[in-house]
């Protein structure tokens, strides 16, 4: 078979296609907001989930995530796809249990590309617990892959954007620069051993960061993608009405992330994420610009950004043995929604 | 000087041309670029590399003097 090369299909890749925020927003804002009595979280919340009330102390999380491919081999693409769709119900404290596949795809790949990409995904709902029970299916010139996703909690475990309070710990769970790796990567300037980094990084579901928090209080919980770490932790803020204060210098980022930045291969949601957030963000004078650069820059299959007390903080990433770290402290509501020190 | 247009390609395509027409032209080169990331991620590319970079922006566009 003639190998294809997925990423030259498409024009923009991963949870980088996401429309900017700020047009998002003057479409959603300028909807009305239809309330059901069971619905507990909606698309008001800007949280990465619905939770709809099922009775019996349970909840139902739903989720749908789909986007381009970010790389060129199928199967590597479905499992991404796969565990960055299942990544919100984790997001949520939830247990994914069944999924609905969203495929669109061209007319002059073999369809044996698109049976890589199920496997794939696959691999990764096998892992996660989760069942494929149907889908849809439809032809366009750029292939796109993603998950409508449904899982359970009990109600009072759920977890939101909401409830972050002063003194809590941030905690990230996975290591940021995936965008800019993948986008030096698209250039053919990515070190084959950073690539694969990021890919292994995309690929790696947020479950055990979801189930090593059993047990702990986590006050609020995100996911980090496309609207980079300042986004994601921006919408945190607004949801629990407080700052958060990022800790530049304890952020981990992967190896040739920053070295691709400083040359220029960066992701355009890089600018886009800026020009919606600039107003809620404080830097320091003569902030680093490759910093900048990555802690705006979109995520694909990010890790989950939880806040907690300094004790539980100090457990869960005792627990997580090197694959979490605090990155900052949430504030009293200040003028500036996230602050960067 | 050689000049570049890069207009309606969208990142990393207008560094990966940059960096190919400095290789040839290593005494500088203007480039036109028609978007923001174009713009600054070129502008970085150039001064990663040890060049000088002066903005002028048009209309829909920016040309970008890259020199030594």
């Amino acid at each position: 078979m003639e190998e294809v090369k997925l990423t030259s299909l498409v024009r923009s890749s991963g949870c980088n296609a996401k429309l900017p925020p700020g047009e998002l927003h003057k479409v959603i804002d300028s909807l009305p907001v239809r309330q059901s009595e069971m619905l507990i979280e909606g698309f008001e919340s800007a949280d990465d989930a619905l939770v709809y009330d099922i009775g019996g102390d349970r909840v139902l999380i739903e989720t749908v995530d789909f986007f381009p491919p970010m790389v060129d081999d199928p199967y590597r693409f479905g499992q991404i796809a796969a565990a960055n769709a299942i990544s919100d119900i984790y997001a949520m404290g939830g247990e994914p249990k069944i999924a609905m596949s969203l495929m669109c795809f061209p007319s002059c790949l073999d369809i044996s590309v698109m049976k890589r990409i199920m496997e794939g995904a696959m691999a990764k709902t096998d892992e996660a617990g989760v069942v494929i029970a149907g889908g849809h299916t439809i032809s366009d010139r750029e292939p796109k892959f993603g998950l409508a996703v449904t899982g359970f909690a009990d109600k009072n475990a759920v977890w939101s954007n909401k409830g972050a309070v002063p003194g809590d710990k941030a905690v990230l769970t996975k290591k940021l620069g995936v965008g800019i790796l993948m986008t030096a990567l698209k250039a053919g300037e990515a070190a084959a051993s950073d690539a694969e980094a990021a890919i292994e990084q995309m690929c790696t579901l947020n479950k055990k960061a979801k189930e090593m928090a059993e047990g702990l209080s986590v006050h609020a919980a995100t996911d980090v993608t496309g609207f980079s770490l300042i986004g994601h932790s921006s919408e945190v803020a607004a949801a629990s009405c407080v700052s958060i204060e990022i800790d530049s210098s304890s952020i981990r980022f992967l190896s040739g992330a920053f070295e691709a930045a400083r040359y220029g291969f960066i992701p355009e949601g890089r600018y886009t994420n800026e020009d919606y957030l600039a107003l809620m963000v404080s830097f320091p004078e003569d902030f680093d610009k490759t910093l900048s650069d990555a802690l705006y820059s979109p995520e694909t299959s990010g890790g989950l950004l939880l806040f907690m007390s300094q004790r539980d903080a100090d457990e869960y990433v005792k627990r997580m043995d090197g694959d979490a770290f605090v990155i900052g402290e949430v504030r009293e509501k200040a003028e500036k929604k996230v602050i960067i020190i | 000087m050689k000049t570049l247009d890069t207009s309606g390609y969208s990142c990393p395509e207008p560094v990966i041309m940059t960096k190919k027409a400095l290789k040839e032209s290593p005494e500088g080169l203007t480039v036109i670029v028609d978007n923001r990331a174009s713009r600054e991620n070129v502008t970085r590319y150039a001064m990663a590399v040890g060049y000088n970079v002066e903005t002028e922006e048009g209309r829909g566009c920016w040309t970008l003097k890259i020199s030594k």
